[in-house]
């Protein structure tokens, strides 16, 4: 078989071949990054370049759009599974000292006597996250934002790494163990909820998300609520602004109850 | 001849046996997600199952297929045996050992990632390693092809390439050059981050990657059918092919436009711009083309057949067909199947047709009833076509062949028509579970408690399909003589090189696949701030 033979225009199937190929892809080209960007008559465009560019995907910000309204500061943090894995000796010593001043509201063994969050053995990730909104004022609180506006990331990362070193205990008033709310084993298909183990542990641990079990049921009812009403906007995604908005006050208050009546022993470990 | 019975039947009944697995799987899904079970509390299980019939169904299955009947028509059309008979053993150990260690991490929970990957969900690197395996051991096929051909071209200058061998050999070069996608996609981006190298992925170049392999591997799959249709159907009905040349372009067609179309599968996708959208939509609408080329000349060759037996009449021939021939019923119900599946696809490649569907269940319809139905009932086909060679028996019965073959058809469409209708309706795919007692779905229970009753009507047909093979070889000993295919109308003597060689085509189809994809790849991998952080499944 010679190649001069074949590719060369005066081959028919040759030419037919390449210039039917070539004809439509010139005629598709020009559809798709020209006649149909200005066929949409709501994007304006400075011109043909521009439209073209915007038909081909280049990021772009077109003059004409007026910048997106500023709304609640959104969580900045990026975490990645081993962010935080395996911490040294030294920065859970220095996270010890500086838990000092959350042991008001946290409890001395990271367990809370005030509705607060119970800390002891939470996921490395999730403190940092927390912190890391807090600070940025992605997540407020009158109470803890003062406290997280002066931390630099690596206090962020010793209260982290010392908080998930810490022993999971019992809560502060164990409640008699309930059984699981139909809401928590199978979240509603229909209007979006995924079950809430598929994030907080009973089935999948998604980085970021906590374990709930024995947490203080307030404060998982506040944070749901927070959470419905858009008062709380650091879940990236809003994954939880989602599912809270589409939970029912019944099904908010069954599955902060679930939760708060279980022993931390059930938190399953993600090392 | 047929030298290496052993090469292909092991390739064939490993397709088999993992099939019926999968089919299993496939059928609990069905089940457990219907209104006739109550909701399973760990969708995980789920997703693992259906991992594990992706995964088979997708990559092991047709690729053994497509390998074994190869090896068949590589000899048999070629006269000439397998040059490089043990590199083809060394091939198909690759996947038996890549489809295990893919499956183990399945199996035990640790790549519930579904067969399209997903990323940035990430799991198990043995997973991910089991599949490059299978891909690897098929792309020693599709070396062997080319070797072959070569062999045997310099025995036989100048003379026209059998059909059949034309193409198996485009199906090959097609799937060698369509499996790149994936192969950069798990190669460049998940294998690194499944190993902890790296802890971001960008997911959206990862897509793009795979829908570069994912639309041309329907026309992989599809490769075996439509050899079939062309090189066995004519021949088994006792009639001719219309058109040797049709056949050649129709081949030649699928090798160019296959490939540069996939971006159709992003179209939700914010990373990849509407201008190559629309060109990759217009290009899919190209794929019609052989398709219908197809359908005329098949339709044609079988209105020989129908003339010869003595049909008479517009449409009178009809009836005169060898009706209580399997292979003629399995091409009547595989055009039957591919004409709504086609349809459907339509809906799925116009780019605004597509909003109205994307996501739903009509997707998981379509392409169970054109995989499902049209192409594996021909896989059917071609196992019953060969075995008598292959075994040196004949089959046990017809009628159970028959039997199977019609259970097989009613059961992809009471399975996949409601499965359209409810995507229709809105009804999300992928989803491990529904709520039946919502009225928003209530009324689509139905049709999901039908589709189920056909998955169970195909997990039958799957098994009677196994059981007529394995007795098949108990049977006494019968020659079937040589394997042929069917013979055209008109005598080939002579061949324009063009339509004889593959140079131009797979030049076409490179230099389509850069015009269609480089710019959507290389932009994305430019970028820096596209990649997002790993979620690892499982890792608990």
């Amino acid at each position: 078989m010679s190649a001069r033979e074949l590719f060369t225009f005066r081959n028919p199937y040759f030419s037919a071949g390449v210039g039917l190929a070539a004809g439509l892809f010139v005629l598709t080209a020009l559809g798709g990054f020209i006649v149909l960007p200005y066929a949409q008559k709501e994007l304006k465009f400075a011109g043909l370049w521009d439209a073209i560019c915007s038909a081909a995907g280049v990021p772009q910000r077109s003059a004409s759009v007026p910048t997106a309204k500023v709304g609640p500061r959104l969580s900045e943090a990026v975490l990645t599974p081993t962010m935080l894995a395996r911490p040294g000796q030294e920065s859970i010593g220095r996270g010890a000292t500086l838990a000092q001043r959350c042991a008001i509201c946290h409890g001395p063994t990271g367990i809370s006597r005030a509705d607060s969050p119970n800390l002891a053995g939470q996921y490395a990730s999730v403190i940092y996250k927390e912190l890391l909104d807090f600070r940025s004022g992605a997540r407020s609180n009158a109470v803890m934002s003062p406290f997280a506006v002066d931390l630099k990331d690596q206090d962020m990362a010793d209260l982290a790494a010392y908080y998930a070193y810490l022993p999971r205990l019992p809560a502060y008033h164990p409640t008699p163990q309930l059984p699981r709310p139909r809401i928590v084993i199978y979240g509603a298909p229909v209007r979006g909820i995924a079950p809430c183990g598929s994030c907080h542990g009973s089935l999948d641990n998604k980085t970021g998300s906590p374990w709930l079990e024995g947490q203080s049921e307030a404060y998982l009812k506040a944070q749901l609520q927070a959470f419905a009403s858009g008062r709380r906007t650091n879940d990236i995604s809003q994954q939880m602004r989602n599912i809270a908005r589409a939970m029912t006050p019944q099904e908010i208050d069954e599955a902060a109850a679930y939760y708060a009546s279980q022993p931390t022993e059930i938190v399953k470990s993600t090392d | 001849m047929l030298v290496n019975r052993k090469l292909v039947l092991a390739h064939f009944w490993l397709a088999f046996a993992v099939f019926g697995l999968a089919l299993f799987l496939g059928a609990w899904q069905m089940f457990v997600r219907s209104p006739l079970y109550t909701w399973i509390s760990d969708p995980e299980w789920y997703y693992r199952s259906l991992t594990a019939h992706g995964t088979v169904m997708g990559y092991v299955f047709p690729t053994l297929v497509a390998m074994g009947f190869g090896y068949a028509i590589s000899e048999s059309a070629l006269k000439q045996p397998l040059v490089g008979v043990r590199w083809a053993w060394a091939g198909f150990w690759l996947i038996v050992v890549g489809a295990v260690m893919a499956m183990v991490p399945v199996a035990l929970g640790r790549a519930s990632v579904l067969y399209t990957f997903y990323p940035p969900l990430i799991g198990s690197v043995f997973y991910y390693i089991g599949v490059v395996l299978v891909v690897v051991g098929s792309w020693i096929w599709v070396a062997l092809m080319s070797v072959n051909l070569r062999v045997w071209r310099r025995e036989h200058p100048g003379e026209p390439v059998p059909l059949a061998m034309f193409a198996n050999v485009a199906g090959s070069y097609l799937w060698a050059w369509t499996a790149v996608g994936a192969a950069l996609e798990l190669l460049l981006q998940i294998i690194p981050v499944a190993l902890g190298w790296r802890t971001t992925i960008d997911a959206g170049l990862a897509r793009v990657f795979f829908s570069w392999t994912l639309h041309a591997i329907v026309y992989f799959w599809l490769m075996p059918t439509y050899i079939a249709y062309y090189t066995i159907v004519p021949r088994a009905i006792g009639g001719r092919l219309y058109s040797d040349t049709m056949g050649r372009i129709a081949f030649i067609l699928f090798l160019v436009v296959a490939m540069p179309i996939g971006i159709h599968h992003t179209f939700a996708d914010p990373q990849v711009g509407a201008g190559f959208k629309f060109i990759h939509s217009a290009f899919t609408a190209l794929v019609a083309l052989p398709t219908l080329l197809t359908v005329f000349t098949i339709c044609a060759s079988v209105e020989i057949a129908a003339r010869l037996r003595g049909g008479r009449g517009p449409f009178g021939w009809i009836g005169a067909l060898p009706w209580d021939n399997p292979i003629m019923l399995a091409v009547a119900f595989s055009f039957v199947l591919l004409g709504f599946g086609g349809a459907g696809g339509l809906i799925n490649m116009s780019y605004q047709l597509d909003t109205t569907i994307h996501n739903t269940q009509w997707i998981t319809g379509h392409f169970h009833l054109i995989f499902g139905g049209a192409i594996v009932i021909m896989y059917f086909a071609i196992a019953y076509d060969l075995w008598p060679h292959l075994t040196g028996r004949a089959l046990p019965d017809l009628r159970l062949v028959r039997a199977q073959l019609w259970l097989w058809f009613v059961g992809m469409i009471v399975t996949t028509f409601p499965w359209h209708w409810v995507g229709i309706l809105g009804m999300p795919r992928r989803m491990a579970y529904y709520d039946y007692s919502d009225p928003a779905i209530s009324p689509q229970a139905f049709s999901v408690t039908l589709s189920v009753i056909g998955a169970f009507v195909l997990l039958i047909s799957g098994l009677l399909f196994l059981y007529i093979l394995a007795t098949a070889h108990r049977q006494p000993a019968a020659d079937a003589g040589a394997y042929r295919f069917s013979v055209p109308v008109h005598p080939v003597h002579t061949v324009p090189l063009a339509l004889n060689s593959f140079a131009i085509w797979v030049a076409l189809m490179i230099g389509l696949t850069v015009t269609n994809y480089a710019y959507p790849i290389l932009t994305l991998a430019a970028r820096s701030d596209t990649s997002v952080p790993a979620v690892y499944v499982g890792a608990q």
